[in-house]
């Protein structure tokens, strides 16, 4: 079978699982919106300040609730033994990781893509914002699934794995957040978003070519 | 081959030994060169017309800043180096490294802020610099923390390798993006690049006590490597006949 | 053939073997055998390419396994301690996509015709949440069925069977050796497979 093949294979497998264990996915949703409610609670109700920070916290948000979903990339593989047979196929193990990458952005970063207009709106985003938010996060949130997988590799069957892929991954993602949130500023304040969304693009293209190199090495490293 | 066997030298054992007799020469050189910069800094360098007396702490720390941004690039270089060529040396340095590198990113953090207070106003400013080193702060301790938490020697070793690969290979996207991210949000912040220009001496004193904080780093390095040693190969003949010899 | 020459396993500070040398021919079935904590999964793990050798190298047809990787993995089988079952499928689909997985399109008859061989068939698509230990274990091995691997590597594949079952596995790896397969194992139990002598490995440190 070709490479493709599995690739579409293991998608299929991957939205199946996902689909059998739907509290998984609306959990992380929920996280991402309830993160995103508490600021306004926090700084109070003032529109114009809301309006200023909306981006900054839909993103920040997003981060929070992309490095929550981590642990599902392969922790339940690495668990029943599904993780030391895909190693031992006979596909090169950067396919099959692409594949794991590419189902984990559908699972838990296109949700979060689709409902992330709703925070913006709670924000008062202006309309152009809301679009480019929408942009930015298509864009961005793969590469926060792409370098959380270095993360999930590493720290697989490790006690305190969870907050130890925050620790490992939040400094990585500090770029994306960055040109993801300047890019709806940008939008905001009419400077435009352009440069922040191709900033966004190059990261991501870089991002898919480089890490499932070292997703491999990570997952060699904790499966011995 | 009539080179020089640089094998012989990654050899735990061997190692050992010649670190032993490197760290009382680098701990020196280290007093020589704090001794020697403190008093080009303290003494010699003019008080500051603007800033008083206040500037003086840039002594500390920019040598720190410089060697915390240095110790790291290095670390990845023992971790590449240990990967590729799965000497257990290498890595045993990434480790003995961090730990330097972390209480000088902290060092420089806090004086920054101690800096900062007379001639800003404020302990802290998200300047693009020290964000940046407040990021390589975060990365040290990612580094340490994943090697903490692993029980395994292989792992752990390999695993930090990676992680300080990657973090390498994102600190210039990092940076880049912290510097965009601060130029965009100018007006608040003061910047640090327009510092008054600065006499030869002062320049000079800066260097001599980055001399120190290098040859301390190599020190403190080696004697935390040597400790990994003696914890790693408890075991082994070597260190058993060592210590029967200075019983 | 898989050959093992002057294999060494350390983890952590012990050396659990060295020196372990072996060969396996077409025929053949291999039985490693030592006391608990003597290194067999950690044998079987690294002559499976999971886990690097300390020391020594370890063949088949020749090659470096680590070399000829994909000709290697798309001709052997591991069976672990782990049955690489997903709870929330079901028999069947557990063992569509595993075979699909490893590269090799399986239809639903075969599917079926595997799991009804071990005594799965009325409980094909249920959710294996709901099988007991013993039942997930027997879906591992239908994978074994399916994959049609030249080399089987089994980690303790008796544990956890009732009698019945243990006769079908042995019968199972008797007719693979029968049909010129390999098979290294590790077992507590004793192997009797009708006109097979299988030869020992002692794991000594």
């Amino acid at each position: 079978m070709s490479t493709l093949q599995i690739v579409f294979v293991l998608l299929r497998r991957e939205l199946m699982l996902a689909m059998r264990r739907r509290g998984d996915v609306l959990t992380v949703l929920f996280f991402f919106v309830i993160v995103a409610s508490l600021f306004p609670l926090g700084v109070g109700p003032d529109p114009k300040l809301l309006r200023l920070m909306g981006g900054g916290v839909v993103w920040v948000a997003a981060l929070l609730a992309a490095m929550l979903s981590l642990g599902r990339m392969f922790a339940s593989d690495y668990a029943d033994g599904t993780l030391e047979q895909l190693v031992l196929t006979p596909t090169p193990p950067v396919v099959w990781i692409t594949g794991k990458i590419l189902a984990h952005w559908l699972v838990s970063g296109v949700p979060l893509i689709l409902v992330a207009p709703v925070l913006g709106v709670q924000f008062g985003l202006s309309n152009e914002a809301l679009v480019v938010l929408v942009f930015s996060l298509l864009l961005g949130t793969p590469v926060l699934s792409l370098i959380g997988a270095i993360g999930a590799a590493l720290t697989l069957g490790l006690r305190g794995g969870g907050v130890l892929v925050s620790l490992l991954v939040l400094p990585l993602y500090i770029p994306v957040l960055i040109f993801g949130a300047g890019a709806v500023d940008g939008a905001m304040s009419g400077l435009g978003s352009e440069a922040h969304l191709s900033l966004l693009g190059s990261i991501l293209i870089l991002a898919f070519m480089l890490t499932p190199w070292a997703v491999s090495a990570a997952l060699r490293i904790s499966i011995e | 081959m009539n080179s020089i066997n640089w094998y012989k030298y990654s050899s735990p054992a061997t190692f050992y030994g010649l670190a032993g007799k490197l760290i009382p020469w680098f701990y020196s050189a280290a007093a020589l060169f704090c001794v020697a910069g403190l008093y080009l800094g303290l003494v010699l360098a003019p008080t500051d017309f603007q800033q008083s007396d206040a500037y003086r702490i840039i002594f500390i720390h920019v040598p720190a800043a410089w060697m915390s941004m240095f110790i790291y690039v290095v670390m990845a270089c023992w971790a590449a180096l240990g990967l590729a060529f799965n000497t257990r040396l290498s890595f045993m340095m990434a480790s003995a490294l961090a730990p330097t590198g972390a209480m000088l990113t902290f060092v420089s953090l806090w004086t920054g802020a101690l800096w900062g207070k007379p001639t800003w106003g404020a302990w802290w400013v998200w300047d693009a610099r020290l964000t940046s080193e407040l990021i390589l702060f975060f990365l040290y301790l990612g580094f340490m923390a994943l090697q903490a938490a692993i029980d395994d020697p292989r792992r752990a070793d390999r695993a930090g390798a990676l992680i300080a690969l990657v973090g390498v290979v994102n600190v210039p996207i990092i940076y880049f993006s912290v510097r965009w991210w601060n130029t965009l949000h100018q007006g608040a912040s003061v910047s640090m690049t327009k510092a008054p220009s600065m006499a030869a001496i002062m320049l000079v004193g800066m260097l001599v006590m980055a001399l120190a904080a290098w040859m301390y780093a190599i020190a403190a390095a080696l004697s935390r490597a040597r400790s990994i040693i003696l914890e790693r190969e408890k075991n082994s003949q070597w260190v058993a006949q060592m210590v029967e010899a200075e019983v | 053939m898989l050959e093992g020459k002057d294999l060494a396993c350390v983890r952590g500070e012990r050396t659990l073997f060295s020196h372990l040398n072996f060969t396996l021919n077409e025929g053949e079935l291999l039985l490693v055998q030592g006391a608990n904590g003597s290194g067999k999964t950690s044998l079987l793990r690294m002559l499976c390419g999971l886990l690097t050798p300390e020391f020594g190298e370890i063949l088949w047809r020749g090659e470096e396994i680590g070399a000829a990787r994909e000709t290697y993995h798309a001709e052997m089988a591991y069976f672990g301690h782990a049955p690489a079952v997903k709870e929330d499928l079901s028999a069947s689909e557990n063992l569509d996509f595993s075979c699909r997985l490893a590269g090799i399109p399986v239809d639903s008859d075969e599917v079926k015709g595997a799991l009804g061989h071990l005594g799965l068939g009325h409980c094909l698509n249920l959710p294996t949440k709901s099988l007991s230990q013993g039942q997930r274990r027997r879906v591992a091995l239908a994978r074994l069925m399916l994959v049609k691997a030249k080399l089987w590597i089994l980690d303790e594949p008796l544990t956890a069977l009732d009698q019945a079952a243990l006769q079908l596995v042995q019968t199972l790896i008797g007719e693979h050796l029968r049909q010129g397969g390999m098979a290294l194992m590790t077992t507590h139990q004793p192997v009797m497979i009708t006109g097979i002598v299988p030869k020992t490995l002692p794991l000594t440190p």
